[in-house]
């Protein structure tokens, strides 16, 4: 029995949740991809240095990213992952693919440079893409993750399900992620709970959160509760959409629930003020637009991608997004953003 | 090359077999029993349950359940074979086909012959005793990277193909890698593009969604318009092209030129925008991905059963 949850689940002795910050990941969106190797060890170190014991360094939608479709990477995401092992004292260094994406000589390579821990996400119904990964990694000593996307659009018991086909294949912890920031509250103990009854005698069980309906940290919460141990966030929201949870402000909750994450609240604070603050383009914010993504159930990373097609085609940049939740896109899809803002275009020339 | 003459004797058609009795045999039958070329005469499995072999048994062929070891067995063989199985028995079968002096048509991904893409480069592999049709991905953009390249030199070209989870086998979800490769290299050695890239979705909306594809190629930032406009051109000739045997295939949208910019990494930009609808033979008509596949592998067996069918003529 602990403070954490009912279960008795905690992540170690020492930690009840452990931490992964994914600032170099999923902040490579709002960042449209341009991290330069400086930025990447000043967080590093400021990360490493405050106790985060997970670091997620790639290209926002995961190795083999670079592309036309997401944006190419300003530095090598392989170059960054380097950095980020050589100058990590305590952190791992974790990183992302996308079946369908990335393929498994990405993963060699990134074990190669130093990462570690092999986060491999598919959407949430489509788990059996990467069975050859997880089998591949395991194979290969990596410590394992596997991301259920767009964990708002399924009920508990098919993610328990998708869970199970991860887990199966070598995977160590399955995560519920909130893509779209569209979960609320009982809805992701739902699924969290559900998913661990399923594999928790195997593995562990993750919460990875969105601030698209300010959310963010309300529902990692009430994710641990519901026995989640491992925890994604974004030191400043540093993230996709309205950005993630913001971790600092997650660990000073942690703090005051007595819950222990190893990361010392002051030190964090201060460097999500000094060194992430400085590497953003600009804060992540609840606008219209990330508003738009949570309620209407859109992937977080739409968010650029959208904004530059209403750009270039004079055309609503929240209508686009509406209507990629019409269309039930996933991620990957930001092909898809262009020619809606080129049917709305029609649509508007036309009336 | 032996190649008998007396086979599909007296019909004037080549005679084809076809072997595996899944989704994609079946709606392979439905495509050859229309051809003025070939007749298919056998439908070959290894279940005796299968749904694909009774279901051509009544459309009256010789249906087996005892696989290629029972076809090669028979008096009579096949001009042509059609391989819809999977990559690993493809490649145990190749060499007994090319002895028995059997065409083949390559389905999987085994890639035991020349890649084809009909509107590209089935003229070049007309006479190969064994021809691959890639995957369903390259034959939907392929084309398209190879209009670009025909009127401007393509530094870069990437392709994102949607397609519906329903849609997606399991021979492609577990080799989800061999699909990414396999296409990315059909962009470059067929499409004719510098360097390529593929990219897969399996989206699970309900109603299942209709294949969708994106052709992004890069081409010198000085193009004038006169090129452009030659690009654009080329493009819809090319759709118009690929509509004679996939008559689901369409252009969403006009391509679209973007301006060179650090996000183009300095080139200029064209995306193609394609929608591939099945013709709903045995599959539905969302499943264009699979459509493509046996309608492209249909045009390319009606060329070379036509070549077989000259040469006859000729001896």
């Amino acid at each position: 029995m602990n403070d954490l949850n009912e279960l008795g689940r905690t992540w170690s002795d020492d930690l009840d949740l452990r931490l992964t910050d994914t600032c170099l990941r999923d902040g490579s969106h709002h960042k449209r991809h341009q991290f330069t190797a400086e930025e990447v060890r000043s967080i590093v170190e400021a990360l490493d240095t405050s106790g985060i014991p997970v670091i997620e360094v790639t290209h926002g939608d995961g190795l083999g990213g670079s592309s036309f479709n997401y944006g190419f990477s300003r530095t090598p995401e392989q170059e960054l992952i380097k950095i980020a092992a050589e100058t990590a004292k305590r952190a791992k260094i974790a990183f992302l693919m996308l079946p369908g994406v990335g393929v498994k000589d990405d993963i060699l390579a990134a074990q190669d440079n130093g990462g570690s821990i092999c986060r491999i996400a598919t959407h949430c119904t489509e788990a059996d893409v990467s069975e050859q990964h997880f089998r591949l990694a395991r194979e290969r000593g990596l410590e394992t993750v596997g991301f259920l996307m767009m964990a708002h659009t399924q009920p508990p018991e098919v993610l328990a399900k998708q869970a199970r086909i991860m887990v199966d294949s070598g995977c160590q912890c399955v995560y519920v992620v909130d893509s779209a920031g569209a979960l609320v509250m009982e809805q992701t103990a739902d699924r969290v709970a559900a998913v661990v009854a399923e594999i928790g005698e195997q593995a562990t069980v993750g919460f990875h959160g969105h601030e698209n309906l300010g959310l963010g940290v309300a529902n990692t919460v009430i994710a641990a509760r519901a026995g989640a141990t491992q925890i994604d966030g974004s030191v400043r929201r540093f993230g996709a959409g309205a950005g993630n949870t913001p971790l600092e402000a997650f660990i000073g909750v942690c703090d005051k629930l007595g819950w222990k994450t190893g990361v010392d609240f002051l030190s964090i604070v201060d460097a999500a003020e000094d060194v992430i603050r400085p590497a953003m383009p600009e804060e992540c914010r609840l606008d219209r637009m990330t508003l738009m993504m949570g309620y209407a159930g859109v992937y977080s990373s739409f968010l650029k991608h959208a904004g530059r097609a209403a750009e270039r085609y004079g055309v609503s940049g929240a209508k686009i997004l509406l209507r990629a939740g019409e269309r039930k896109l996933i991620g990957g899809q930001e092909d898809q953003l262009i020619d809606i803002a080129l049917e709305l275009k029609r649509e508007q020339d036309g009336s | 090359m032996n190649q008998p003459v007396s086979r599909g004797a007296g019909s004037g058609k080549a005679s084809a077999a076809i072997v595996g009795s899944g989704n994609i045999g079946s709606d392979l039958l439905y495509k050859l029993l229309r051809s003025d070329a070939i007749e298919p005469r056998w439908m070959i499995g290894v279940d005796p349950e299968s749904e694909g072999l009774r279901q051509a048994a009544a459309l009256g062929l010789e249906a087996s359940h005892e696989g290629v070891d029972w076809l090669l067995k028979q008096d009579e063989l096949p001009d042509l074979v059609f391989e819809a199985t999977s990559a690993y028995v493809h490649r145990e079968y190749a060499p007994r086909y090319e002895e028995a002096g059997i065409r083949a048509v390559d389905l999987t991904p085994a890639a035991v012959g020349p890649a084809v893409v009909p509107p590209v480069n089935l003229h070049e592999h007309v006479g190969a005793m064994n021809v691959n049709m890639i995957t369903c991905g390259g034959q939907a953009t392929i084309p398209m990277v190879a209009a670009v390249s025909r009127v401007a030199p393509v530094g870069y070209a990437e392709i994102v193909a949607s397609v519906s989870s329903l849609s997606a086998g399991p021979g492609t979800r577990q080799n989800i890698d061999e699909f990414t490769r396999t296409t990315s290299r059909g962009v470059e050695t067929i499409g004719g593009a510098e360097q390529g890239k593929a990219i897969i979705i399996l989206n699970p909306a309900e109603p299942p969604m209709i294949m969708r594809d994106t052709i992004f190629c890069a081409v010198s930032p000085d193009l004038d318009d006169a090129a452009e406009a030659a690009i654009v051109e080329s493009v819809l000739a090319m759709a118009a092209e690929v509509a004679t045997y996939v008559p689901g295939y369409r252009l969403l949208q006009e391509p679209q030129v973007d301006p060179p910019s650090p996000e183009t990494r300095g080139a200029k930009k064209i995306s193609i925008f394609v929608e591939v609808e099945g013709a709903g033979d045995f599959l539905p008509p969302y499943a264009g991905n699979l459509d493509i596949m046996t309608a492209a592998a249909t045009k390319v067996g009606d060329r070379i059963a036509g070549s077989l069918l000259d040469s006859d003529a000729g001896a």
